[in-house]
């Protein structure tokens, strides 16, 4: 159907919002609480927008367009309006994006810029920073909490594990972990979708603090090493110092639509570890010592060779991986197949 | 994956991730899904709170799942059999059978039927301890859902009988038509990332990629066209007959690429001798593993995150890994290993890149013919996918298996291989935990999964209170096999009778307890099922 926003013929789908429509045709609508993956909390009332023949502002999250409806974005009614929310926003918590990690990627800041907001102008006594720094893998700041509710969402209704809640209502709303716990001593499983979806720094990646600012890291897609679901995930690397700073799950994907588990989020030490191996090492003497790669390929494929000649090839036996990928397995299979000659191929997971 | 080859034809999971809410019940028999498959988990729990699958959980350990369940049972271990058919005696008495499913797709109903006659609700509660009333509960729920998915994992494969229980999975499914249709089918759900893709490219003894057979005359010649050069007719060795042989001297050369099997081999002691009489030992791996450590010669390979390539999940999704970082130091790519060895022996092998061996592939693997890294794009595409114009295929035997029939298998039940009894009275079983992933030689570099996963050893209530041990208390558990000191994780979960540990930890490794009784035909080690006893340690 064909409604107008600012003064532009914009196409909405059925069931679209107001907020999806202008989204697809490149208008930006803020929003706090909405996201595709919760849907519309109706909380924040940043998103509100003017809608011709109605008299109150309507939230552009939830109501959906009409043919014809004419849509205004940017009127002084709803600036003020986005700004009265804003304002309060941060003058009700620590928002000091110095050394905030989601600074770059917090749709507070976006909104505060799109509105032209330095920082708050209500004076309260001195906000505190409140910190929770039980968990392993997840950092909480309450005082940097917004209570758009799409953790707790998120926690209950994606990947369900039903471990957030809100504590009190209203202003004072509180996110709280299990009947109030500390995350760490709650029954969290640390999957990190929280920290996901949050828009500000509340809840924030432990194990990327201080690592890489946002524009400073590029996303690169991959797949999950560990188990068979093959989640999909976005690697952010720090090119320059050749290393990952952090792991999010691809929204969207089919297999996972952005979630993960702690293995695959958190468990990525290992690729930068100091422990990885180097170089070939052959043994002498009961002691492995560092070898060219000349030397140890020599060695292996002279040895292998000798025993094929000696005792035939099926005194050979290759253990392929499912680690390594299909085109390394098939290599190695077509290596055992024909280069030594035998059949002799089997991997270690049976499932 | 040989039980469902044989009754469809395909050992594949057979249904989509995404199609997993199309159900109206899920039964998860031998599963942690939780555990072990978080993610997929998550959306079966949400399926369940919102209302659209009602899920079956039947587990010796009250997993995490059964908290989502409409129905939950603990059977014994190893008495998956009993209580399959003992299902499918119940559905066949009540007519809630499909009938004309299998009277059009499927063939030997008779043979099953005469043997699941036998299995009525009493003798099922006496061989497996599920109250006959829950198995008629069950049988209701599921026999009577309009589709119904089945979902297991290594708590059915890893037993003696795991051929027998994976095609008694299929009998039921067979038997209820919920085959070959959205939201149904028979899922194992695979334990590693790319074990499906290992076993697809022809990482099995009896089969070249894509399962075409080893010493089928067409499928030879075809390969020795293909690859031009002659090729072995034989069929090989599976690696746990392969640890046998290297015991006894026979087997001269071991080449292990990305595998521990020092920490996830049963009956270790063995493992470890076999590696040592080896003549020659080559391990590739990114790590300095327990068994590379055995090695003659290691060889630097990259970790997933340096390099391109493809993954095939457990749902045959086929998806695309690019490059994030350099890999450390002189760590080459495993095919590039591949290739300089392979060339040192004469051969002459160009790759260049994944993508040259990727489409090399697909020319002799017809299920991949069709997958090209450009239409794997972002969402990655289902196999089979036999030409370019194919769009995959999410759901597998719609219309017909891929054997054309159907085939229903008579299966009795048999006990596990070893039994408690008066001097080892606890069933000893193994499994996976969250935060963990297989022999730990990547998990286990992060420490803040170790401060949340270490080892121990699961025990009931009951188990801990018979010998006085508390939460943390130090327990040693003991096998026919060894013994293992280790603290004590004392859970209402784990049923009275039942010690559970977790295989991923070398310094106290579970399979150092296990049996090495094998499947007869999947040859799969018996980790599921063995008999202990415990002490104060
Ligand atoms: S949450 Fe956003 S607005 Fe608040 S400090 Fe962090 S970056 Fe700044
Ligand atoms: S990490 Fe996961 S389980 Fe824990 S609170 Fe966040 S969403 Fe819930
Ligand atoms: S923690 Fe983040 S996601 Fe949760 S309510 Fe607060 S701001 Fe919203
Ligand atoms: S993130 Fe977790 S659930 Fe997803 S593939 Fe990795 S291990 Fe499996
Ligand atoms: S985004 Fe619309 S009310 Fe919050």
């Amino acid at each position: 159907m064909q409604i107008t926003i600012n003064g532009r013929p914009v196409e909405a789908k059925p069931g679209q919002t107001i907020h999806q429509a202008a989204k697809a045709a490149g208008i930006y609508i803020p929003t706090l609480c909405y996201h595709e993956k919760v849907g519309a909390a109706g909380k924040c009332r940043v998103c509100v927008v003017e809608i011709e023949g109605m008299p109150a502002l309507q939230t552009a999250c939830s109501v959906e367009p009409r043919e014809g409806m004419k849509i205004k974005t940017r009127t002084d009614r709803v600036l003020a309006a986005q700004k009265l929310v804003v304002d309060l926003l941060l003058s009700t918590g620590t928002h000091d994006c110095l050394a905030c990690d989601q600074n770059g990627h917090c749709e507070l800041q976006d909104v505060a810029y799109y509105l032209g907001m330095e920082r708050g102008s209500f004076k309260y006594a001195d906000v505190e920073s409140v910190k929770d720094d039980s968990s392993e893998f997840v950092s909480v700041e309450r005082s940097k909490c917004i209570s758009c509710g799409r953790c707790v969402a998120a926690c209950n209704n994606t990947v369900t594990n039903r471990v957030l809640d809100f504590k009190y209502r209203g202003h004072k709303a509180e996110i709280v972990f299990d009947d109030d716990k500390p995350m760490g001593e709650s029954s969290c499983v640390q999957c990190g979708e929280c920290a996901q979806i949050c828009p500000v720094g509340a809840l924030t990646d432990k194990l990327s603090k201080g690592k890489a600012r946002r524009w400073d890291t590029e996303k690169v897609y991959s797949v999950c090493p560990y188990c068979g679901v093959g989640c999909k995930l976005e690697l952010h690397v720090d090119r320059k110092k050749n290393e990952i700073v952090r792991i999010t799950g691809a929204e969207g994907a089919p297999t996972n639509n952005g979630m993960l588990c702690v293995k695959g989020r958190y468990g990525y030490d290992f690729v930068g570890h100091p422990d990885r191996l180097t170089t070939p090492l052959i043994k002498e003497n009961g002691k492995f010592r560092e070898a060219s790669w000349d030397e140890a390929i020599t060695l292996v494929a002279g040895k292998l060779a000798e025993i094929k000649q000696k005792h035939g090839a099926d005194a050979l036996m290759g253990l392929c991986s499912a680690k390594v990928t299909n085109e390394e397995n098939y290599t190695f299979q077509k290596f055992f197949r024909t280069a030594i000659g035998t059949n002799n191929i089997d991997h270690c997971a049976r499932l | 994956m040989a039980g469902l080859a044989a009754s469809f034809g395909s050992g594949a999971m057979t249904n989509d991730i995404a199609g997993l809410d199309k159900s109206d019940v899920a039964l998860i028999i031998g599963s942690d899904t939780s555990e072990c498959h978080p993610v997929l988990a998550a959306r079966l729990k949400k399926a369940a709170v919102d209302g659209k699958v009602k899920i079956i959980v039947i587990d010796p350990k009250r997993i995490k799942m059964a908290d989502f369940a409409t129905i939950y049972a603990c059977q014994r271990p190893g008495t998956d059999v009993a209580v399959l058919n003992g299902m499918m005696h119940l559905i066949i008495k009540n007519g809630w059978e499909d009938k004309k499913f299998i009277e059009e797709r499927t063939e030997g109903y008779e043979a099953l039927k005469e043997e699941v006659a036998k299995y009525t609700p009493e003798y099922v509660e006496k061989v497996s301890g599920v109250p006959a009333k829950t198995l008629e509960q069950i049988a209701e729920l599921f026999g009577r859902a309009e589709t119904a998915a089945l979902y297991y994992a290594m708590g059915i494969t890893q037993h003696t009988t795991g051929v027998d229980n994976v095609r008694s999975t299929a009998n039921l499914q067979m038997l209820c038509g919920n085959m070959g249709k959205v939201g149904g089918g028979v899922n194992p759900l695979r334990g590693q990332s790319n074990v499906q893709g290992a076993c697809d490219m022809g990482g099995l003894p009896n089969v070249f990629p894509a399962y075409q057979k080893i010493g089928d005359a067409a499928v030879q010649e075809k390969f020795e066209k293909f690859w031009g050069v002659k090729l072995s007719d034989k069929v090989g060795m599976t690696m746990t007959v392969a640890f046998d042989k290297a015991y006894n001297g026979e087997m001269k050369a071991f080449y292990i690429m990305g595998e521990n099997p020092m920490v996830s081999d049963p009956d270790l002691h063995h493992a470890e001798e076999a590696l040592k009489k080896l003549e020659f030992l080559v391990v590739q791996d990114i790590f300095l593993t327990e068994t590379a450590q055995l090695a003659h010669v290691v060889l630097p390979a990259t970790s997933p995150a340096e390099k391109e390539g493809t993954f095939s999940n457990t749902e045959r999704r086929v998806q695309l890994l690019f490059k994030a970082v350099n890999a450390p130091g002189q760590a080459k790519h495993d095919w590039e290993i591949h290739q300089l060895i392979a060339n040192k022996m004469g051969l002459n092998w160009n790759y260049t890149k994944a993508e040259e061996i990727f489409d090399e592939m697909r020319k002799c693997t017809p299920s991949y013919a069709g997958l090209t890294y450009k239409r794997l794009g972002f969402a990655g595409m289902h196999w089979p996918c036999p030409n370019e114009e194919h769009p995959g295929t999410p759901v597998l035997h719609i219309g017909k298996f891929t054997r054309g029939l159907g085939l229903f298998a008579a299966i009795p039940f048999k006990e596990p291989a070893e039994m408690p009894d008066k001097e080892y009275p606890l069933y000893f079983t193994t499994g996976r935990v969250l935060q963990q992933y297989h022999t730990g030689t990547m998990t286990r570099k992060t420490p803040g999964l170790n401060n949340l996963a270490g080892p121990h050893v699961m025990l009931s209530v009951e188990d801990a209170e018979a010998i006085c041990v508390k939460n943390g208390d130090k327990v040693k558990v003991s096998t026919r096999r060894g013994s293992i000191v280790t603290g004590a994780f004392i859970t209402k979960r784990c049923p009275k009778g039942t010690v559970f540990m977790p295989f991923h930890f070398a310094e106290a490794a579970a399979n150092k307890l296990t049996i090495n009784a094998l499947d007869p035909i999947a040859k799969i080690p018996e980790y599921k099922v063995c008999a202990c006893k415990i002490e104060k340690g």
